[in-house]
Parts: structure tokens; C-alpha cells; sequence
């Protein structure tokens, strides 16, 4: 198709600002953090960050639920939609966000957050660094840079438009690879994490560039409606430009979700990242992501999937099995919690492609209980300490039962709702992604077959991980740290979203189920 | 019928019991055991009331209903009800309950305040979870009891089992966790196949209205299939069961392979044939002979063990193999029999576990070779055992006999080939059960190193043989007002299935 000519004049967009409110809200909260780093005397940056981002955040919330909730709009010249499923994903992504928050918060005693390190730009080891600890210095920067990932994440699943999709992508993964090499200890692991994130990210954006620009060249359009009318009214001129432009998008955003074959980012960056953060990424990014993947495919290239939905079949296969069964090998918690996060992006492209409504709402519905638990999870790791410093190997989980039942038994729970024990929310979660897929014909059975087994294989490594807790003897040193209020609520709400959506998920189901439905 | 949710009862109180007995303070944790076992009790008059309450002759397919929505995004309800089949198990579950927990009394130290609530407190979780799982009438209640079980007797096993607990708690745990999965995507499939709604996935709603191409009900069935066959177990995917039986405390072991892994025959029942008749017939050919395989197999492995746990286990993976052979030769005959096997096989398992296990605390080896001669030391204690094995081995006048004639009877009806095989299962049980009977019980008087013989069975452990061996005998002599229970609801299911019973001449005019 030819672009359409330029528009004689100037033509001012419209803006809904009730229905991105919550946006603003977070950009303007974040910005408030960066004049706090620079005016606010140090002692007190801290308490400052952590409630100006929590309040940010909750307010967003607030007003996502109270008003944007009856503005659901194609506003900013069609680049943003304000749909059902943009609204469902921004909200769970702000509450996630506060949980997360909460977590980076911990500060165990110290001056700083416990994870961070006190100035990210000390060599590791060096006096520099020993100075800056001594001086109580802290990168209390951290808070204002998740609140821009944060708003990159929200643009990110209302993006209607490869463009904004794009730059969306972009203000979420920056903050992400800085905040990944600040880890207080291991701070070189920290720091290798965040380059490979860093080039490898880097990398993925450029393939997701460059297939916008070849569906561009194709449709002359970035906006995804768009894109959807010269897919289905095509005349078949340029269509060699479509498919390799629409795998080279998926592989974009397939990279932020973490499938096979481009996941080799996820274990390193899920280690080396100071552990809140892992948690953060692991929930947010991947609801972010798997947003972006939604709309994409639903609302923008679904027209032609029949050219590489198999592909993407190929993908989620992989996905589950690879992710299932290099956990098997994992010796460290992060890493097997990065590896069953890979197989658990698996299973929710099962739901992805099934391509019904029911689809949407349930893999929705798995974000928001994956999100929960990961967060919570992640938050125990920092809590269990051998010398100061995290106890990510699994040898010093053992007998943690012991001599912690209460950390211990919530870390069990949490282990078996990513195994999909029923009565957790991983069972409901499984049940709504598969059963969409099931319904959608013998591929979706095909896909859920290997889901269910793969399934049993990280259930072995769960189950692994509770028998190194409970049947085996403590190992000398090994303590489960007392989590500050903050950290305490926000691993109680984890726990607390897995039982009831495990137990009595109506309410959530229902609230995903009716925001299942794009505005085009 | 009574107005009070019976069953709904008969979960809460286990669970609410389960909650107490773990949260009593450490200074009165002895008390784990009288409270535990007073909940059971409380349950098991539940129990009695609902088999009261149960009118054999109706004509409803379940009774004592209880149906509320609970997902009905995914077309769930809570639903519970029971026929005869599911009353008969509950009422099994219910009796052996208690007597496994007093056999349990002393399976933990009482220094150890903490493990000793623990452990009665999971035994009344995974009572709860029996009666649900039998009482479920919506096939993902089913499901999700089906699983969530697994975690009890998993802790049963790893916590408190044997010297290889963990080897075999994680392995009783991935096989019943492989075959639920599996299932699952039958469970997810039915929904789509069936009439779909709010209520679809109650069975009743399902039952002769899932629809769907030949092939697809068959791998719907195999789905299910699969899953009953790990847990019941059948050859060849029974391996968990000897080693976990093994591992686990004989209490343990006696709601595992007593009451558990009914949970496998009693679903070929209530999901394999009922939801698919069409596919039972189909796969009947190769479901009985994995079972006269299991029968065979199970007696000729239980031979040559020299544990005496594992003895038993595999006597009961031929036993097994009896009632998955009554089920699926699709007879009334066969059916009942089966159904009546199921709840004597229980009773005569719990029997040679509990005693077995009595022996073993008394001389501290499982080993057959260990012992000889120990009927001169504790003559009540070897009588018994003699009793639960002889009803093991069907003796007539025991229990096992009349299920066992009535599979081989309900068998030989319509598969002559199989039943003449099967009942060579009897002749081996005999050896297995008389072999190990004369290696332990018989022969010269042992001599103790320290000169203690020990004692026979003490007050505690003769209240937990009693019951049993009374079932033994009345099951045996008058199992009438069990049949009457399980007869309608068997002729219920072959009706369903859509197969007649053939004509009781030797002409063969039906196939």
C-alpha cells in the first residue's frame, strides 16, 4: 500500500488525559524522585523515595480504578488504547509494582535498601566503594527509576502503535539494566548480569525495529488497526515484506518474555540482579511483555496467523521443555527460579495462542497470579542469609524447615503454586491458560500435553527444593533474616492473592474475563 | 434422608480437627492423639449417619447432594453426592481412620511434641480429602481432591517413612502427579465435549452427553485412564507402590494402598466407564489383560519378596488387578463384585499392614528371614495375622472370598480366557500368604538375645484388630447389606455403559 498523502495541515491529536491519567501520574511521581535524589538530605532519601513511590503508585492505582476505568478510549492520535485489557494490565501492573517496591525497600537495619549497593559506580572491591558505605551513602535511585519502568510497562500493554509500542520497550528495559547491576554483594556477577541484559536487550530491540519498519514498508503504517486492514484487504503486492516483519517484531518481544531460543539472557540477569529487582523483572517485564504480545497478535497481525502462528507453536514447545528440564540441573534458587519463569512464559503462550476471549482473560489471570507469587518468592530469597550475604545455593536451603517453619512453609506454598498444585492460584492460572488452548483444536491439545508435562518436571524440582527444606538437616550459619513491616506486607499480599485465587477465584476471573476485549 | 450437608460435614470436621491438633500448645501435645482420634470418631458417626440416611432404593444417581457454584467462569461446582459405590468407600475410609490412628499411637515419640501433632493432624487432613474425593460429583472437585491428597500422604511418607522415605515419597509423588496432569487435559476436554455452562462439569450433567469424534472420546479416555491406573496400580506403572508401602508407617500404608488407591478403580468407575461407554468397550480388550497381567504378576513378585511390606504391597497390586479385571469385564456381577472387593480388600490390606506392623515394632526388621517360630511368643498376634491373610487369600466364610468368586463369576460371563487365568491368582495367593505364614509364625521358639520375649498384642493394638477382623467375618458370612448399597448404582453404571449382562446359559448367544 502506498502511504497515504501528508495531511494539508497541522492537525492537533486529541488526549483523553482521564483515561492515561495513571501515566502522568507515575511520570510525574518519577520525576518528583529525581529532584528528591538531588535536594533531600541523604539520611533521610530513603523513607522519602519509598513513600513517595508507594503513594505514586497507589494513587495511580486509585485513579486507574476510580475514573480511567469508565474512560476506556483510543486516545493520542490512536497510539495508546485504554481498552479492558490495557486497564487490567496496567492496574495489576501497579499493584505488582507496590509489592515490589515494598520488597526493594528492606533495608535490614542497614541505611540503604539491603540489596543495593551504595554507589553503583565504585569499581567493586575498591575503597571508593568501602568509602562510600562508611559514609552511609545509597542508591536511592532505584525508586525513581522503577516508577519510569514502571510507566514504560504501562505504555508498553496500551501501545497501539509499533512506535510507541517501541519506545515503550525502550523506558522500561533502560531502568531494568541499570537497576540490575547494582547489587550490594557479588557486585561483579551484578555487573556482567547488566551488560548481557544490556547488548542482548539492546539486540531485541533492534530485530523488533526492524520488523516495524519492514510492516511499515508494508502497510504504511505503524498503527496496529492499521495494520490490520492491509493484511486482510491486501492485494498482495508486498507481501513478502509482512511475514518476515512480523517475525522480527515477535522476536523482539519474545526476547522481554523470556522464550526459547531467546532466553539465554534470563538465568544470568534473574542471578547477577540484586534479587527485589529479580522479583520485579520477573513479575512486571514478562506481564509487560506478554501485554505487548497480546495485543500485537490479537489486535495487529492476527489476520495472517496462519503464517507463523506454527512458528510461535515451535516456540511455546521449546519453551516449556527446555525451561522444564535445565531446572532440573539448577544449584542455585535464583537461577531455578529463572528457569521455571521460562517455562512458565511457556505456558501462558499456550494460552496466547489459542486466540479466543477466553484466551485474553486467561492469561491475564496467570500474570497476575505469577506476578504475585514471583514477587513473594523472590522476597524470601533475600531474607535467607549465610554470612550477611543471600544463600542463593540450594545446599543452604537445607533444613531451612527446621529451623524457620514459618519462612520455610510460605516458601513451600509458593513452590507448589509454580508447580499448579490445585487450591493455589498456579493450578487456576494453569487451568485458564490450557483450557482456552484446549478448546482451540488439536494444536492447543498438542501444546497443553507437553505444558502438563512439562509440568511434572518442574513439580519434581519444587517438590526437590521442599524435601532440602524439610527432610534434611540445617546447615550451620543459615538464617532466615526478620523482614521489616514493608517486605512482611508485601510477601503477606503475595501469599495471600495465591490462596484466594487459588481457592475463590471468581472475583479475579471475572474482572479479567470482562476486561478481555480490545477496543479497536 | 436428613437435611444436614453429611458430607460436607464429614470434610470440615477432619479439616477443622487437623487445625486443632496443630495448633495445640507444645505442653499438651500428647493430647494430638485422644483429639485426633475423637475427630475421626465424630466422622465416622457422620458416616453412620449417611449410610442411614442412604436409600438404596432410589432412583436418583446420587444422593445427599450438595451443589454450589464455585467457579463458574470455568463451569465449576462444588458439588458432592454419592451412590452406593462412593458410600461404600466412605464408610470404608471413615472405619479405618480410627483404627489406623490408634494403630499409629506410638509411631512417634512423644518427646518430639512438634512431629507428633504434625503427623496426626496430616492423617485427619488426608481423611478429609478421602471422603472428598470419593463424594466429589463434579469432575474437577474430583481433580483438585485428587491432587491436593497427594501433599498428605507425600509428608506421611518423607517425614515420618522409613530409612528410603524420601526416594520413595518423591517417587509415589511423580507418578501420581504425571497422571493427574494427564488427566487434567482429559478433565479440561470433557468440559469442552460436554454441554459446557456453569454446571458442566458436574457429572451428572456429563454422563451421556459428552460428545465428540470416536477417536477424541478415546484419547479422552486415556487421559483419564492413565492417571486411575498409576493410582490403582496396575503393571506396568505400579512401581511406586512397593516402595512407598514400604517406606511409609503401616498406617500409613493402610490409608495409601486401603483407601488411596481405591481412589484409581473407584474412578474407572465413576469417569472411565460412565463418561465414556463407548471407549470403555473399545479399550476393554487391553485393560484386562494389563490386568490379569497385574493379577499374575503381583502374585508371583509377592513370592519372592522377603520384606514383608513389600509382600503385601504386591498382594495387593494382584488384587488390584481382581477388581480392574470386575470392572471392566461389564458385567452387574463382575461390577459389584469388584465394588465389594474394593471395600474388603481395605479391611484384609489393613489387616496384614497393621499386624505386620505390629511384629516389626516388636522385633524392629522387616525382614521375613529375621523371623520363625514367633506363634510360641505371641500367639494372639499370629493368630490374627493368620486371619487377615487367610481372608487376603479368599478362604470361604472371609470376605475376599465373596468378591473374589463374584469378579471371576462376573468375569467368566463374558471372558472366559481371563478368568480361568486370573483364578490362578488365588492358587499363588495361597503360597505367598501360607509361605510367609509358616517362615514367621512357625517353627522352633525364637530365642531373644536379652531373654525379653516380647509381648502379644496389647489392649491398644487388639481394638485395632478387632474391627477388622470382625469385618472379615461379617462381609464374609453376610455381605448383603453391602450389596444391597452397591448393587443399584453397579447396574446403574452398565446401563450407562450400555451392555446387558449375557444370558446365563453356555450357549454364548451374547457376546
Amino acid at each position: 500500500m502506498i502511504p497515504a498523502a501528508m495531511p494539508s495541515e497541522f492537525q492537533a491529536v486529541t488526549v483523553d488525559y482521564l483515561a492515561i491519567a495513571p501515566m502522568l501520574i507515575v511520570v510525574g511521581g518519577a520525576l518528583i524522585g529525581v529532584i528528591v535524589e538531588a535536594f533531600a538530605p541523604r539520611e533521610r532519601r530513603h523513607t522519602v523515595q519509598v513513600w513517595l513511590t508507594t503513594t505514586t503508585l497507589l494513587v495511580a492505582l486509585a485513579v486507574l480504578a476510580v475514573w480511567s476505568r469508565d474512560h476506556m478510549a483510543v486516545t493520542l492520535g490512536g497510539s495508546i488504547a485504554v481498552d479492558g485489557v490495557a486497564l487490567f494490565l496496567q492496574g495489576t501492573l501497579l499493584a505488582l509494582s507496590v509489592l515490589g517496591v515494598l520488597v526493594m525497600a528492606e533495608r535490614f537495619g542497614g541505611v540503604g535498601s539491603d540489596a543495593f549497593t551504595p554507589m553503583g559506580a565504585s569499581t567493586p572491591g575498591s575503597t571508593q566503594e568501602s568509602v562510600a558505605t562508611r559514609a552511609g551513602y545509597a542508591t536511592s535511585e532505584v525508586f525513581p527509576l522503577t516508577l519510569f519502568a514502571v510507566v514504560g510497562m504501562m505504555i508498553f500493554v496500551s501501545a497501539n502503535d509499533l512506535i510507541t509500542m517501541f519506545v515503550g520497550l525502550e523506558v522500561l528495559s533502560l531502568p531494568l539494566y541499570i537497576m540490575t547491576g547494582l547489587a550490594r554483594r557479588r557486585r561483579l556477577l551484578s555487573q556482567e548480569a547488566a551488560l548481557k541484559y544490556f547488548l542482548l536487550g539492546a539486540f531485541s530491540s533492534a530485530f523488533f525495529l526492524f520488523g516495524a519498519a519492514l510492516l511499515y514498508g508494508y502497510s504504511g503504517s505503524t498503527d496496529l488497526k492499521e495494520l490490520s486492514r492491509a493484511i486482510t484487504t491486501s492485494t498482495g503486492d508486498l507481501d513478502a515484506l509482512l511475514l518476515p516483519g512480523v517475525v522480527l517484531v515477535l522476536v523482539g518481544l519474545l526476547f522481554k518474555v523470556g522464550a526459547v531460543p531467546f532466553h539465554s539472557w534470563t538465568p544470568d540477569a534473574y542471578q547477577g540482579a540484586p534479587t527485589p529487582v529479580t522479583g520485579f523483572m520477573a513479575a512486571c517485564t514478562k506481564l509487560a511483555a506478554f501485554g505487548a504480545i497480546l495485543r500485537l497478535t490479537y489486535v495487529g497481525v492476527g489476520a495472517n496467523r496462519w503464517d507463523w502462528q506454527l512458528g510461535v507453536v515451535a516456540v511455546a514447545i521449546l519453551t516449556m521443555v527446555v525451561g522444564a528440564v535445565l531446572s532440573v540441573t539448577q544449584t542455585d534458587v535464583k537461577r531455578l527460579l529463572a528457569y521455571s519463569s521460562v517455562a512458565h512464559a511457556g505456558f501462558i503462550l499456550v494460552g496466547v495462542l489459542a486466540f479466543s476471549q477466553a484466551a485474553i482473560g486467561g492469561v491475564m489471570f496467570y500474570l497476575l497470579a505469577y506476578g504475585a507469587m514471583t514477587i513473594a518468592a523472590f522476597a524470601i530469597v533475600t531474607m535467607v542469609r549465610q554470612d550477611g550475604s543471600e544463600a542463593s545455593h540450594l545446599s543452604q536451603w537445607a533444613g531451612l524447615g527446621r529451623r524457620h517453619p514459618v519462612v520455610a512453609g510460605s516458601f513451600a506454598f509458593l513452590l507448589l503454586a509454580f508447580a499448579g498444585i490445585p487450591l493455589t492460584s498456579g493450578f487456576t492460572a494453569k487451568f485458564a491458560a490450557f483450557a482456552p488452548a484446549v478448546e482451540s483444536g488439536t494444536t492447543g491439545v498438542v501444546m497443553v500435553v507437553v505444558g502438563v508435562l512439562a509440568s511434572a518436571v518442574t513439580a519434581f524440582v519444587y517438590v526437590r527444593l521442599i524435601v532440602l527444606m524439610y527432610f534434611t538437616e540445617p546447615v550451620e550459619g543459615v538464617v532466615a533474616l526478620t523482614p521489616s513491616i514493608p517486605s512482611t506486607v508485601a510477601i503477606t499480599v503475595g501469599l495471600a492473592v495465591t490462596l484466594i485465587a487459588g481457592v475463590a477465584p471468581t472475583w479475579v476471573l471475572q474482572l479479567a474475563g470482562n476486561a478481555s476485549q480490545f477496543l479497536l | 434422608m436428613t437435611s444436614l450437608p453429611l458430607l460436607t460435614l464429614m470434610i470440615v470436621v477432619p479439616v477443622v480437627g487437623a487445625v486443632v491438633v496443630a495448633a495445640l500448645p507444645a505442653a499438651s501435645a500428647r493430647l494430638a492423639r485422644p483429639v485426633a482420634l475423637g475427630v475421626s470418631l465424630v466422622t465416622l458417626a457422620l458416616a453412620v449417619l449417611a449410610w442411614v440416611g442412604f436409600d438404596s432404593g432410589s432412583t436418583e444417581l446420587f444422593q445427599l447432594t450438595e451443589t454450589y457454584a464455585w467457579i463458574p467462569q470455568f463451569g465449576v461446582s462444588y458439588a458432592l453426592g454419592v451412590d452406593g459405590i462412593a458410600l461404600a468407600l466412605i464408610v470404608m475410609a471413615a472405619i479405618l481412620t480410627p483404627v489406623c490412628l490408634l494403630a499409629a499411637w506410638n509411631d512417634v515419640p512423644e518427646a518430639e511434641s512438634g512431629r507428633l501433632k504434625r503427623y496426626f493432624a496430616l492423617m485427619l487432613v488426608l481423611e478429609a480429602f478421602m471422603v472428598g474425593v470419593f463424594a466429589a460429583t463434579d469432575v474437577f472437585l474430583f481433580y483438585v481432591f485428587f491432587e491436593a491428597m497427594l501433599i498428605p500422604v507425600y509428608f506421611l511418607i518423607g517425614m515420618y517413612g522409613g530409612p528410603r522415605r524420601q526416594y520413595a515419597a518423591m517417587k509415589f509423588l511423580l507418578f501420581s502427579l504425571a497422571g493427574g496432569l494427564i488427566m487434567l487435559v482429559s478433565v479440561i476436554a470433557v468440559y469442552f465435549a460436554g454441554p459446557g455452562g456453569e454446571n458442566g462439569f458436574l457429572v451428572e450433567n456429563l454422563i451421556g452427553n459428552v460428545e465428540g469424534s470416536t477417536g477424541a472420546l478415546r484419547w479422552m479416555f486415556v487421559g483419564f485412564f492413565i492417571a486411575f491406573a498409576v493410582k490403582a496400580p496396575m503393571w506396568p506403572v505400579h512401581t511406586w507402590l512397593p516402595d512407598a508401602a514400604t517406606e511409609a508407617r503401616p498406617a500409613t500404608a493402610v490409608l495409601l494402598v486401603g483407601v488411596l488407591d481405591k481412589v484409581g478403580t473407584y474412578g474407572m468407575i465413576r469417569f472411565c466407564l460412565q463418561l465414556f461407554p463407548e471407549a470403555s468397550q473399545w479399550a476393554t480388550p487391553v485393560v484386562l489383560t494389563l490386568a490379569v497381567i497385574s493379577v499374575v504378576y503381583g502374585a508371583l513378585l509377592a513370592i519372592g519378596q522377603t520384606d514383608m511390606m513389600r509382600l503385601i504391597a504386591f498382594t495387593s497390586i494382584s488384587h488390584f488387578g481382581f477388581i480392574v479385571l470386575g470392572i471392566f469385564a461389564l458385567t452387574s456381577v463382575g461390577g459389584a463384585g469388584s465394588t465389594l472387593y474394593m471395600v474388603n480388600h481395605g479391611f484384609s490390606t489393613a489387616g496384614l499392614f497393621l499386624i505386620a506392623g505390629f511384629l516389626v515394632t516388636r522385633h524392629g526388621s522387616k525382614r521375613i528371614p529375621d523371623y520363625g517360630g514367633w506363634q510360641r511368643v505371641t500367639p494372639v498376634l499370629a493368630g490374627t495375622f493368620l486371619v487377615a491373610g487367610l481372608s487376603s487369600l479368599a478362604l470361604p466364610g472371609l470376605s475376599s472370598f465373596v468378591s473374589e468368586f463374584l469378579v471371576l463369576q462376573g468375569t467368566f460371563m463374558r471372558y472366559k480366557v481371563a478368568a480361568v487365568i486370573a483364578a490362578f491368582g488365588i492358587v499363588l495367593a495361597a503360597l505367598y500368604i501360607l509361605l510367609m505364614y509358616q517362615k514367621v509364625m512357625t517353627g522352633p521358639k525364637p530365642v531373644f538375645a536379652d531373654g525379653a520375649a516380647p509381648a502379644d498384642l496389647s489392649l491398644r493394638e487388639r481394638w485395632v484388630v478387632a474391627p477388622i477382623i470382625l469385618s472379615f467375618v461379617v462381609l464374609g458370612f453376610y455381605p448383603k447389606p453391602v450389596l444391597d448399597v452397591i448393587n443399584p448404582a453397579v447396574d446403574k453404571t452398565m446401563q450407562i455403559v450400555g451392555v446387558s449382562d449375557p444370558a446365563a446359559t453356555a450357549s454364548g448367544s451374547a457376546k
